[in-house]
């Protein structure tokens, strides 16, 4: 779509959606960016304190280890789900009515509420009450989440496979069906191998959406919430504190309202400089394909 | 497979046929690799269900035979969980809550985004660009950071407990995500349609619900699909802005759990529950979705 | 180079075909010899592409068998029969540079590079795609795209024909005629069976010796093109062959005569006594455009009609006539008479052609 008209009346069509975002993202990351800059003493006692929250934040060694630990979870977890949902993509049935079930069966975690995921994986991993929690208790396998940080991580990250996969699975499927029948027909021919029709014909169309998949997997991980908290609340100790709950305490248990402020501006920047250099290349993969009429 | 390249140029006979293998085992080696796919693909699938069969197990038991010895499927099947929750106002108006937030939220991204996206696909204009990107920062702003304004905001100007201060509060991520969305549809639509509707006296809105609206059909289902799915799904902003009116079904079943002794079998039931409205929502547009879930940039 | 031979073929992709309609492909026997330039032509939806996945072994006949010199090859998989397929749109490996788009075949086949260099560069001169043998794909028009996909096809030694579906669809006009060129010529330096579909007659007319018209799952008619134009042997090749195509009339005989629509018409006695002893009542005569002489005043055995237009095409023009209720055309060289709106109409006897079950018969006079 290089044929643009240059018109500054759409600002008229834009306006609608410029008033609800500015609504709910604007004035609230101002008011976000003022405490960050002030110690709230009282009702009408603050002092300006400039950057001070900013460094007393950074510097502290909860939060750098929690940061520590989302980084860790986030990659480990990107590095599980992507080969994964390409695998379950290029396995799934292409047509007919096995289709059509086998995509609702795959949908079915994400549309449960975050809470519930957690709550879900509680029950399963109980010893008392859980299939997985008795199962591996009767194999022998000493299994606590409750005790051990080792066994709580692994379940919260089979936890998110669990739900998140099938997101990227989806995303797959689609960028493979995008395919014309055409390409495979013409690689049979060629006598590739099945690896090279991988390589060279698959691959490369899902480039586009694997680049969509890291990019809100990503930002998805850095953010979660409910789930461990539900499953672990955080433990033992604070071996599964990620950041959101780390900030969640901070600004709701312990209303400290300027290092909470700081906390989230420093929050949100991270996930935004990431979250650019995915946008720059999605835009250049599309300008990409547009400009030589993309087939 | 090597193959002996002969000079054939000239016309020479040579061998037509390059298989070495016969129909027979060629045959029998592809549908072993059909079954071994479907294996996986089975396997799969039962591991992505356990959790979920055995929350429905627990939903059809007692707590009793919930808290007594393991059974893999319900001995005394039961089910008061389910009825407990349908004829107690405090359980089932938690659903009727998150479905209205969830509804209006979905309603009212739609109304601002189709114009916006439309926007963004067809015109240009100043600062567009920096527009659309300051869009999907706020796709990947971490609710969190705005627990504490988001509080403040509403209550202040008096929506808090009320549905639409969530529905509201949603649009955050999901405005932006609709208007990606659409925008890659729309722009798959050529600009000859506009200029042909223009050409045939179609005035703008005429056009838009007339003609482009159906032409993104599938488009617009992949969006209220997802729409509904991150409405539906988030807990922590739902929870911030509410306190008993507009509580939604999440809050009510974490304070459950909080209390001493642990209804195993209404959680699950409740549990269960949350996942209904999804299905519904994925069956309605499984067409729909296997195309577009590519956000139609493929 | 293979002889391929089509025998008692019959496709249908339904699972249980009750009549003829069901059948994509009806009953046929074909032989396309070796080193042949074959067109195969036909409406959409006659079943050409069907036919043409059964050759290259995409598709399985229901019905049937597929010889390739001999050897049956029903199951064989594209792959097993030494066969190159050109798309309708170009099929190439984006991520790949040219070069390696025409190497990929010979390298899935562990042939060494040294002598894969020579082939792909021999086949980039023939196509002319040498300057662009180091870009990556992805860059190319449609045309270069296309070419890449020929090449991939050629670049094989033991291809034993190239079947080409509708393979200048996506090119541009000017640069088709380049192209087919190529395609005739790639063909007699290298003596390969080509298999070309096509709808349009004039690109098949150019490329092949011999083409095969399609019509409803058979082929009605495999000639060159000269015995296409001149002796069709069924209707639809009559109409569908020429510009414009046959005039075809129902007639019937009556009284010693034949008639059209309540007319008789000025035919000759061989041809009265061949309607007369046919078993049928679908009795038609065709008559292309070009052998119908229109004059402006009556005369001896000319058929009246009516003139409803006349289209000036420079060393040609059509004369849109009515006769019996129905339209009709006439192909006359420049320099004809103004007509007036009477006009009247003669035919070349040895151009007449007899049609009963739209199949043709001779008439021998």
């Amino acid at each position: 779509m290089n044929n643009k008209v240059y018109n500054n009346r759409a600002w008229l069509l834009v306006l609608p959606m410029l008033v609800l975002v500015a609504f709910s993202a604007i004035i609230p990351l101002m008011t976000v960016v003022n405490y960050s800059v002030q110690d709230v003493l009282g009702p009408n006692a603050s002092f300006f304190t400039g950057t001070e929250w900013f460094r007393t934040m950074l510097n502290d060694s909860e939060l750098q280890a929690a940061f520590g630990r989302q980084i860790l979870f986030s990659l480990i977890i990107l590095a599980i789900q992507i080969p994964l949902g390409i695998g379950i993509a290029l396995i799934m049935p292409k047509q007919g009515w096995q289709a059509s079930a086998v995509l609702i069966l795959i949908t079915l975690p994400l549309l449960i509420p975050w809470n519930v995921v957690g709550s879900i994986w509680q029950i399963f991993t109980r010893g008392d009450i859980g299939l997985m929690g008795w199962g591996l208790r009767e194999l022998g396998i000493n299994y606590n989440i409750t005790r051990n940080a080792g066994d709580a991580w692994a379940t919260i990250i089979l936890m998110d496979v669990w739900h998140w996969t099938p997101l990227v699975a989806m995303l797959c499927y689609s960028g493979l069906r995008s395919i014309p029948e055409a390409y495979y027909q013409a690689a049979r021919i060629d006598r590739a191998s099945k690896w090279a029709v991988f390589r060279y014909i698959q691959l490369p169309k899902l480039t586009n959406v694997l680049v969509i998949a890291v990019l809100l997997r990503f930002m998805h991980s850095f953010m979660i919430y409910a789930e461990p908290f539900v499953l672990t609340g955080g433990g033992p100790g604070s071996s599964t504190t990620f950041l959101t709950q780390s900030l969640a305490t901070m600004a709701i248990g312990q209303q400290d309202l300027g290092p909470s402020a700081a906390f989230s501006i420093i929050y949100f920047l991270v996930i935004l400089l990431v979250s650019w250099v995915f946008y720059t290349t999605i835009m250049h993969l599309q300008k990409d394909k547009n400009s030589q009429g993309g087939v | 497979m090597s193959y002996q390249l002969e000079n054939t140029q000239q016309g020479e006979k040579y061998n037509t046929i390059f298989s070495k293998v016969p129909a027979a085992e060629r045959r029998k080696r592809h549908s072993r690799s059909r079954l071994r796919k479907r294996l996986l693909l089975g396997t799969y699938i039962v591991l992505l269900i356990l959790p979920l069969y055995w929350l429905l197990n627990m939903s059809l038991q007692t707590n009793s035979e919930i808290l007594g010895s393991m059974t893999l499927w319900p001995q005394n099947l039961t089910f008061d969980n389910y009825i407990g929750i349908f004829t107690n106002p405090s359980w089932y108006m938690g659903y009727v809550n998150s479905i209205m937030y969830v509804v209006m939220n979905m309603i009212i991204t739609m109304l601002v985004a189709l114009p916006a996206a439309y926007a963004f696909s067809r015109y240009k204009f100043i600062g567009d660009k920096h527009l659309f990107f300051w869009l999907l920062t706020n796709l990947m702003a971490p609710p969190a950071v705005f627990l504490l304004p988001y509080f403040q905001l509403y209550y202040s100007v008096g929506l808090f407990d009320t549905h639409i201060a969530v529905a509201l509060a949603h649009c955050l991520f999901n405005i932006p995500l609709a208007i990606w969305i659409l925008e890659g549809f729309m722009s798959s639509v050529p600009k000859e349609i506009d200029e042909t509707a223009y050409i045939d006296g179609y005035s703008f809105p005429k056009f838009f619900i007339k003609i482009f609206i159906p032409m993104i059909s599938s488009g617009i289902g992949v969006v209220l699909f997802f729409l509904f799915m991150f409405s539906w799904v988030e807990l922590l902003l739902a929870r911030t802005l509410t306190s008993t009116n507009a509580q939604p079904i999440g809050m009510i079943m974490t304070r459950t759990s909080t209390a001493s002794g642990i209804d195993w079998g209404t959680l699950a039931a409740a549990g269960m529950l949350t996942i209904v409205p999804g299905i519904l929502v994925v069956y309605f547009v499984r067409n729909h979705i296997a195309k577009g879930f590519a956000l139609g940039r493929t | 180079m293979a002889e391929i031979i089509l025998k008692a073929l019959a496709h249908t992709y339904s699972a249980n075909p009750k009549s003829p309609e069901d059948y994509a492909i009806r009953q046929m026997e074909h032989i396309w010899h070796q080193g042949g330039a074959y067109a195969l032509l036909g409406p959409s939806g006659c079943g050409k592409s069907t036919l043409l996945n059964i050759i290259s072994g995409l598709l399985e006949p229901s019905e049937g068998d597929v010889l390739f010199d001999g050897q049956r090859v029903n199951e064989l998989p594209p792959e097993e029969r030494n066969i190159a397929q050109v798309f309708q749109f170009p099929v190439i490996y984006d991520t790949m540079t040219v070069f390696d788009n025409l190497a990929f075949p010979l390298r899935n086949i562990n042939i060494p590079g040294h002598r894969i260099t020579p082939k792909v560069e021999e086949v980039a001169e023939i196509l002319e795609l040498t300057p662009l043998l180091k870009r990556k794909a992805k860059g190319l028009t449609a045309d270069e795209k296309q070419k890449v996909s020929m090449g991939r096809g050629l670049v094989r030694d033991d291809v034993s024909a190239i079947l080409f579906d509708e393979p200048l669809t996506v090119i541009d006009p000017q640069l088709k005629w380049k192209l087919r060129r190529k395609l005739k010529e790639i063909h007699q330096r290298f003596n390969i069976t080509m298999i070309y579909v096509t709808h349009d007659q004039l690109e098949a007319a150019t490329f092949a010796d011999k083409i095969a018209v399609m019509y409803e799952g058979q082929v009605v008619q495999f000639g060159t093109p000269q015995e296409l134009f001149e002796t069709p042997a069924h209707t639809f090749v009559g109409y569908f062959i020429g510009s414009p195509g046959m005039n075809i009339l129902d007639v019937r005989h009556h009284a010693g005569e034949v008639i059209f629509a309540d007319t008789p018409l000025p035919v000759p006695q061989a041809f009265i006594d061949a309607v007369a002893n046919a078993n049928s009542s679908n009795i038609k005569i065709g008559i292309r455009p070009e052998f119908v002489t229109v004059h402006a005043s009556k005369r001896e055995g000319a058929l009246p009609a009516r003139k409803r237009q006349v289209q000036d095409l420079g060393t040609y023009s059509i004369v849109t006539f009515e006769l019996g209720g129905e339209t009709f055309k006439a192909r006359l060289p420049e320099g004809h008479p103004e007509f007036a709106d009477d006009i009247y109409l003669t035919f070349d006897h040895d151009q007449l052609g007899l049609f009963v079950d739209e199949y043709r018969v001779e008439v021998t006079a």
